[in-house]
């Protein structure tokens, strides 16, 4: 199989974000970055899927020259090579992240065959568009599934399960096709210190794309309301338990 | 907030390990009202406390360092929070072997037990996930462990909390600390403001911001100390505790590996120095995670990887044992890797306990309290005084030169004498270039470039030939050259001219001067203007403060001469005890002055031909002080000598220095002066003597008497540690300071080995030789003396080992040297009549 991982760099932001005086982009002068976690589970995916069946995973992102730190990450993690289409570090809209993203799957399609898999996380961790993975898609005029919580290979189709109100929705698509995954579609592992090391053998094919004239504009940033880390005190001792019980429900661990 | 109180005794701002234990320690020794203030919540506030790796091995070549850490691991004992694991400082060059010897006599001068040389098998029975076969052996401490140092500062705050005496302020942010007339007078914080004259800046890496509100500095740096987590290991999955195998220190690569539960925590101070200023900091409610965990920047941690898979691949190099976590932690760095306490000298009531890390924790909070409550700690904290800093040494400049420079060399092996590279050449003296032309090998002192020994000079080593000793042993080579005792022979024989530049010289005027410092100094200072006094400063309870000279220039002048490493401190300790009322002042002369020594049988000579003035023996007696001319310059000469030999200090203000040397040098040519460097002055021509040095043989936990340094009589005049030092006169001393020669320099191989100082003195069996008071007997100095024709060393002994011709052994580089006693007391090896510094 060969298969593909798109990511994006995003601030890591332990919970709470800060907007720049602006309000056009996140402060991050004092953050690290790091991947969505639904990307996360995306590069999960690929790396488990080349264990058991054997080809090639590819990890690909668009971003400024620092994102390939988060490249060596995923192939810390088992990806064996990585795209980088660099920019100048500022935002790209997704209309124009898609178009350079499909010319660069198209040229390494052309060179080295065609990616069964695509996945993308279901949305960025920042900006939230949801779009790039479905532009992609109907770019490189293949079926698309989104916010995917399982997934199977079954011989030339992939089985792709959606968690929906009450159920699952099951779509199985024939190959190759792109798959938008959330968190939750398996447990990313750790990068082990051989991983790491191997990563920073690996090669990174970087490249600089031209970027289309935008059609979508960025107004401005707003946190939404009751974001934040939040603390409620069920109470304590002993007569506490019923009430964290409850809770534990509520949330779905129990 | 309601229960912030408007007055404070003192006022303690930051609640890591060092503030709460400050605060539990001021409870303690009686204070109340102390506030506790924090910007952060608590327990974890966000700064370095809160990630430190929280190990603490005990044996640091600074005796002052061990002696914090051993106190704090008592503590950590005492609060139930201390996890003995052991550690292991391995080796995997031969070059660190040897350092490990060091370690071992490092730790027998302090009296850490046990302790012990291991072999690459033992350690693999210790650590069996190490790979042995990369390592050379290994210096174990079992009396290493890990602290829980949140819940420690927990414990002390809660203590002093309950006691009434405490009240701790949490998410309370100090915007200004007011300043009236030099004294510290209130904390404004976000609560609101609080009235304290004594107010505690234990911010960590804040610390500068802080005390830069107050107009004060402290200067350390923010610095990264990578450390990552990796886990789960399958060796650990049944641990109990979160640690049960020793602590490995990867000496040569710069690193550790720990325990910590299931997981192995590895860190590094191997990376380049990553420094930041403390404005870099986020604010809590910016930080990802705490303030001082900063994102973790994998391509510094790339040989470092190597490294760690190379000492222990089993865990290491597991794929199954991923990197769960990896920061870049944020700590303190200082210009010399000492930490920052003491009142600041910008303002009074305002101190500072920074730069400290949580082995040495909670001991500091004690010997701060001491100090604040009692005037001084039970432990000499000269080197960490934050008084020691010149000028320029608190520059943003120079501590970020310096704590880039020593950052690598956390775990390095560092020489005695080593000499910084970064930002030398900042004080030159008026001279420097024709020393440049002699060929002057420059170590700093206090800034300056002091030549310590100069390749002109090189002839003499023909003209001495086996009198001057030459070293093989490359360790006794470095940072040495054996143009020192060819120097000094040439001055004990003709004359040598130094560079004695690096003094601090301030000068006491005023009508209240005399007073001001005789309460001060041991020695009678009411003499007739003219005279020169050497004298002891003692602490409070008549420990050694300092040593020092001082001249009395008039009825209302006094002129205080001091080495330039404890100038600073001194020149705070004379400011605090000026009088209250004005009548007398401090002027720092330092750079307005440069001193000019000549010494040796034929400085009279020399200095005859250059002055009308009568410099006979009858005419300039020694002890004696005035101004000559020399040719065109007005000097002020000073009859004195730390080397042993007739001759002078030579004061001139500093833009006459140069002329001052040339007209020296040039009437000194025909009688055979040589230059010589501050190895003859600060080593050899001491040694012989036996005279004493601030910071080697005086501490404040030795005394006048133990250092053989009483006078027939104490002046009726009140002074500084009377009363203890009258005490002490009483008392059979605990320990006597001692000289003693080594009798075979000869080690096991066959090549001679000479002692650079601080190693233990152990009975000719090995015993170690302790005092009463529990203090080991270790080196305070050594050197050769190359007119005496022994290697010399000074050390206190107790008073039935304090005899001549007593037997011992030092301990060196894992041998045992046969010495012996050979002036018990302060009589000199060299000349005891004195008559040449008479003659």
């Amino acid at each position: 199989m060969k298969l593909l991982v798109c990511v994006k760099r995003v601030p890591f932001t332990g919970g709470k974000m800060v907007l720049a005086d602006d309000s056009m982009a996140l402060e991050t002068r004092h953050l690290g970055f790091t991947i969505s976690p639904h990307e996360e589970c995306g590069v999960e995916e690929a790396v488990r899927l080349i264990e058991t069946s054997g080809g090639e995973s590819v990890v690909l992102t668009l971003g400024p020259p620092e994102a390939v730190e988060q490249l060596r990450d995923a192939m810390a993690l088992g990806i064996d090579r990585a795209i980088h289409l660099q920019t100048d570090g500022s935002e790209w809209d997704p209309e124009a992240t898609a178009a350079a993203v499909v010319e660069a799957i198209r040229a390494d399609e052309a060179a080295s065959g065609p990616f069964d898999l695509i996945f993308f996380g279901n949305e960025s961790a920042d900006s939230g568009g949801f779009q790039v993975g479905l532009r992609v898609a109907r770019g490189l005029g293949r079926p698309a599934v989104t916010g995917v919580k399982k997934v199977t290979v079954e011989g030339t189709s992939v089985r792709c399960e959606q968690e929906v109100d009450g159920g699952r929705d099951v779509y199985v698509l024939p190959m190759p096709a792109v798959v938008t995954v959330k968190e939750g579609l398996n447990l990313p592992r750790y990068p082990s210190v051989p991983g790491r090391m191997r990563a920073g053998r690996k090669p990174v094919a970087a490249s600089t794309p031209a970027r289309r004239q935008a059609r979508l504009e960025l107004e401005r940033l707003v946190v939404p309301a009751g974001q934040g880390r939040r603390a409620e005190l069920l109470g304590s001792g002993p007569s506490a338990a019923p009430a964290v019980v409850e809770m534990m429900r509520r949330i779905g661990v129990a | 907030m309601s229960n912030l109180p408007a007055h404070a005794r003192a006022v303690v701002i930051g609640c890591g390990i060092v503030g709460n234990s400050v605060a539990y320690h001021l409870c303690r020794l009686g204070w109340r009202d102390v506030v506790l203030i924090d910007k952060g919540p608590l327990p974890n506030p966000g700064g370095s406390t809160g990630h430190a790796s929280n190990f603490i091995y005990l044996v640091d070549h600074s005796k002052e360092m061990t002696a914090l850490t051993v106190e704090s691991v008592n503590q950590y004992k005492e609060m139930g929070v201390f996890t003995q694991s052991g550690g292991i400082e391995v080796a995997r060059t031969k070059e660190r072997m040897q350092e490990l010897t060091r370690r071992m006599s490092s730790a027998a001068s302090w009296g850490i037990e046990p302790v012990s040389l291991v072999s690459p098998a033992a350690i693999k029975d210790l650590v069996p996930f190490i790979d042995e076969s990369i390592i050379m052996g290994g210096f174990y401490t079992p009396g290493v462990g890990v602290v829980d140092s949140l819940r420690a500062g927990t414990i002390m705050r809660e203590r002093a909390q309950a006691s009434g005496a405490l009240t701790v302020l949490a998410k309370t942010e100090v915007l200004d600390i007011d300043v009236e007339h030099g004294h510290v007078r209130c904390v404004r914080t976000s609560a609101g403001d609080i009235e304290a004259e004594t107010v505690v800046i234990t911010c960590g890496v804040w610390s500068p911001r802080v005390a830069r509100m107050a107009g004060a500095h402290i200067p350390l740096t923010p610095a990264v100390h990578q450390m990552i987590d990796v886990g789960p290991v399958p060796r650990f999955a049944g641990s109990k505790g979160d640690i049960e195998v020793p602590i490995v220190r990867d000496m040569d690569t710069n690193m550790y590996e720990r325990q910590a539960g299931g997981d192995l925590e590895i860190g590094s101070y191997a990376h380049r120095p990553i420094l930041y200023d403390p404005e870099d900091i986020p604010p809590i409610e910016k930080a990802a995670l705490s303030p001082t965990e900063f994102p973790f920047t994998q391509p510094d941690f790339e040989l470092q990887m190597q490294h760690a898979l190379e000492l222990v691949p089993e865990i290491v190099g597991d794929e199954r044992v991923g990197v769960k976590y990896a920061i870049n932690g944020i700590l303190s760095l200082t210009s010399d890797g000492m930490p920052v306490l003491g009142e600041s000298p910008d303002v009074k009531g305002l101190w500072s306990a920074a730069a400290v890390w949580v082995k040495e924790g909670p001991g500091t909070g004690k010997a701060l309290a001491e100090w604040i409550v009692q005037g001084e700690s039970e432990i000499d904290l000269h080197s960490s005084d934050i008084a020691r800093f010149h000028e320029h040494q608190k520059t943003r400049a120079h501590v970020r030169a310096r704590a880039a420079e020593g950052f690598n060399k956390t775990y390095g092996i560092v020489h005695p004498s080593e000499q910084w590279a970064s930002n030398r050449n900042v004080r030159l003296a008026p001279f420097h270039q024709r020393e440049r032309e002699l060929g002057a090998t420059f170590f700093e002192a206090a800034g300056w470039e002091r030549p310590m020994w100069y390749e002109s000079n090189a002839p003499l080593l023909e003209e001495f030939g086996d009198r001057v000793t030459r070293r093989t042993a490359e360790w006794e080579s470095r940072w040495w050259s054996p143009l020192i005792s060819a120097e000094h022979l040439a001055m004990r024989e003709r004359a040598g001219i130094f560079d004695l530049s690096a003094f601090t010289i301030f000068d006491i005027t005023g009508p209240g001067a005399l007073a001001s410092v005789q309460k001060v100094t041991l020695r009678q200072m009411d003499v007739p203007a003219g005279r020169n006094v050497y004298t002891p400063v003692l602490s409070y309870k008549g420990g050694f403060k300092s040593d020092l000279t001082i001249m009395r220039l008039g009825e209302d002048h006094f002129r205080v001469v001091t080495g330039g490493a404890s100038g600073m401190s001194d020149k705070k300790w004379f400011a605090d005890h000026l009088p209250a009322d004005g009548t007398a002042q401090l002027t720092d002369l330092t750079s307005a002055l440069t001193t000019i020594g000549l010494w040796g049988p034929r400085a009279r000579d020399i200095l005859a031909a250059a002055t009308s003035d009568d410099v006979s023996n009858d005419g300039f007696k020694f002890g004696s002080c005035r101004t000559i001319d020399i040719d065109t310059v007005r000097v002020l000469a000073s009859r004195i000598s730390y080397v042993g030999d007739l001759g002078w200090e030579l004061y001139v203000p500093i833009d006459q220095g140069l002329k001052l040397w040339d007209v020296l040098w040039e009437s000194g040519r025909p009688h055979g002066l040589v230059p010589c460097g501050i190895g003859v002055y600060g080593t050899t021509g001491r040694l012989e003597k036996c005279y004493r040095a601030h910071g080697n043989e005086l501490e404040t936990e030795y005394n006048v008497v133990e250092a053989g340094m009483q006078a027939p009589r104490v002046k009726s005049e009140d002074f500084v540690g009377k009363e203890a030092h009258l005490r002490q006169r009483e008392e059979t001393p605990a320990a006597i300071l001692c000289t003693l020669t080594v009798d075979d320099l000869t080690s096991k191989s066959g090549e001679k080995r000479y002692m650079l100082g601080r190693e233990p003195i152990l009975t000719r069996d090995g015993a170690p030789v302790v005092d009463r008071r529990g203090r080991r007997s270790y080196v305070t100095s050594a050197g050769a003396g190359p007119s005496v024709g022994k290697h010399i060393l000074m050390s206190y002994l107790p008073p039935e080992r304090a005899l001549l011709g007593e037997p011992l052994a030092v301990q060196y580089m894992g041998e045992r040297y046969p010495v012996t006693v050979a002036v018990a007391g302060s009589t000199p090896l060299f000349d005891p009549e004195n008559t040449r510094i008479r003659s």
